[in-house]
């Protein structure tokens, strides 16, 4: 007998880069996140060829969740084109074989930094979210041990003391991105930075979010057909952002969130954050054959 | 009419009040407290009983224990021994020792306000003075703003700090401002027990003297039960109905102010009140 025919035969790398031990790790850590519902699970977080904060942690879920008949679509602020996004998506057709695509509808798992597709996403899908920093109590609650004995205890008063200390100093709530959100009426998340726009469309959802956090190795899900509410008192209403009479410049839709381009006049236009909504617009408008899917905004508002 | 009988010279007399303190049932037990640190000895089986309305003082010397015992009243600390209850609805008949965390701060953010000494200790210092007080409101459920604002400008008014300063920060406040804003979170919620632990050491004679006086009115208007610990005789003999003396992790003596600063009967209350006046 010898070392050789005990081991197993070599091979360039496992499936989908993360080796089995990793991925089976992080497979349960999903399991407990899917079951308590914003819950955030620490995992081990293991070396993938990108630097930590560049989207190690969604990357992992993504290689995890990957096989080779999965379409991926990986977004950067909307876009499908920014060298992260083709970076990523590149290395994980490379390791698993699978199909990519920038077709929101054809997709079957998105990984997206900073937003949530406009296009409905449906049950088939799955969203898997970069998170830089987890932990909502982070700027009330520095200590981490401390922050996890507040979400034992569901003890958000200082969350949302800050809330009220910005419409006492601001006259409104100005929270902009990472909105702190009440998940299943029991514990808050930061849903990642995503605009307040996009978290509405968390709220009994058709598909499920994973939120993973490769830096801070914490990873917290929102199961389909859960409560996403959006801290607010009830008497100042939750706000998206202003972007409802906004057109975009390039394909001419209107009532989706916009990126707003300033010009060298001093004059500024918009152009549809989601930039797979306007190529698809422009196609349409071009006569060609494209169809955009149901989308969570019409007319610039939420749709139940 | 019964007056003009009196004048008139009829001999029944007017029915006498009994005193309440005697008659009606502890609002606050406790038997028994032991807690040792290390080799210390804090509380060495401590009783202490808190009526309805009235004001209980704590005197003793640092280390005697009280600060110790103020702890246990607001469920910071659990002792080795000892039980404590409370005479208030959900909670009659429970050693509250025996609360779980989530039940204990549930019941201290309903039923227990807190005036520490220090006001790092009872206030977040980068927040706003109104958002201290509207955080108690905050963790006992109030999700409308305008309520919240309406409340936290009530209970600062009622502790008489100068409401145009209410959204500026403890942190740029007097020691005495502090102190009020601690004061109007503590009775944000109408508490049924108020703590006051060295509530105005540390403030010149003439801010305490203001204190002193809030805190008498709220007494007065709103009954509130009230123990009180300093080391201040003065201050014990102008706020409290009744005294306990602590040394040594011990009661010493305890009784009505006047009998006991008056004749006090242990060898150390003697020098205490003495060692004052």
């Amino acid at each position: 007998m010898s070392l050789a025919s005990l081991t197993r035969p070599w091979a360039a790398m496992s499936y989908g880069f993360l080796d089995a031990s990793a991925r089976r790790e992080i497979r349960r850590k999903l399991i407990k996140a899917v079951a308590v519902p914003g819950c955030q699970m620490p995992y081990a977080s293991r070396e993938v060829p990108m630097a930590r904060g560049w989207g190690t942690g969604g990357l992992q879920a993504t290689l995890t969740l990957v096989t080779p008949e999965s379409v991926v679509k990986v977004i950067d602020q909307g876009a499908d084109d920014s060298v992260n996004a083709a970076s990523i998506r590149k290395f994980v057709t490379r390791v698993s074989g699978c199909a990519a695509t920038w077709d929101t509808a054809a997709a079957t798992l998105i990984q997206s930094r900073h937003r949530i597709p406009e296009e409905r996403l449906r049950a088939d899908q799955v969203l898997i979210l970069q998170v830089p920093d987890p932990e909502p109590l982070r700027r009330v609650e520095p200590n981490i041990s401390a922050a996890r004995q507040m979400h034992a205890d569901a003890d958000y008063g200082r969350l949302w003391l800050t809330l009220y200390e910005q419409i006492v100093r601001k006259g409104r709530i100005m929270q902009g991105a990472s909105y702190p959100s009440l998940v299943n009426g029991r514990h808050v998340i930061t849903p990642s930075p995503i605009p307040r726009w996009d978290v509405p469309k968390l709220n009994m959802a058709r598909h499920l979010t994973i939120l993973s956090a490769g830096r801070e190795k914490r990873i917290y899900a929102v199961p389909p057909h859960t409560r996403v509410e959006p801290l607010v008192f009830s008497d100042r209403p939750y706000q998206v952002e202003a972007h409802r009479g906004l057109t975009c410049a390039r394909s001419g839709l209107g009532g989706f969130f916009m990126n707003e381009i300033p010009q060298a006049d001093g004059g500024r236009i918009h152009e549809v954050s989601d930039s797979n909504l306007g190529i698809k617009a422009i196609r349409i408008a071009e006569g060609e054959d494209e169809t955009i899917a149901e989308t969570w905004y019409r007319n610039g508002e939420m749709q139940p | 009419m019964t007056a003009a009988l009196n004048i008139a010279g009829d001999a029944t007399p007017l029915p006498l009040v009994p005193p309440q303190l005697v008659t009606t049932q502890p609002l606050l037990r406790m038997e028994g407290i032991r807690r040792r640190f290390g080799e210390v000895e804090a509380l060495g089986g401590v009783d202490a009983a808190v009526y309805p309305g009235e004001v209980l003082g704590i005197v003793g010397e640092s280390g005697s224990g009280k600060s110790s015992l103020l702890r246990m009243m607001n469920l910071e600390d659990t002792p080795d021994a000892g039980s404590y209850h409370l005479a208030i609805p959900d909670h009659a008949g429970r050693n509250l020792f025996d609360l779980d965390r989530y039940q204990r701060r549930m019941l201290c953010a309903r039923r227990i306000g807190i005036v520490y000494q220090n006001p790092h200790l009872g206030l977040l210092m980068g927040n706003s003075s109104s958002g201290n007080v509207a955080e108690r409101l905050l963790i006992a459920g109030e999700r409308s703003f305008a309520t919240l604002r309406d409340k936290a400008r009530a209970a600062l008014d009622a502790s008489e700090f100068p409401l145009p300063r209410m959204d500026a920060p403890p942190a740029q406040l007097s020691g005495g401002m502090q102190q009020r804003v601690q004061l109007a979170k503590a009775i944000a919620l109408e508490p049924t027990l108020l703590l006051l632990d060295e509530p105005t050491t540390g403030l010149d004679v003439s801010v305490q003297a203001l204190v002193l006086d809030t805190l008498k009115r709220l007494q007065q208007e709103r009954r509130i039960t009230m123990v009180l610990v300093s080391h201040d005789l003065g201050v014990i003999r102008t706020m409290a109905d009744r005294v306990m003396v602590m040394r040594r992790g011990l009661v010493v003596e305890q009784g009505l102010v006047d009998q006991v600063f008056q004749d006090p009967q242990h060898p150390y209350t003697q020098q205490l009140v003495h060692a004052k006046l």
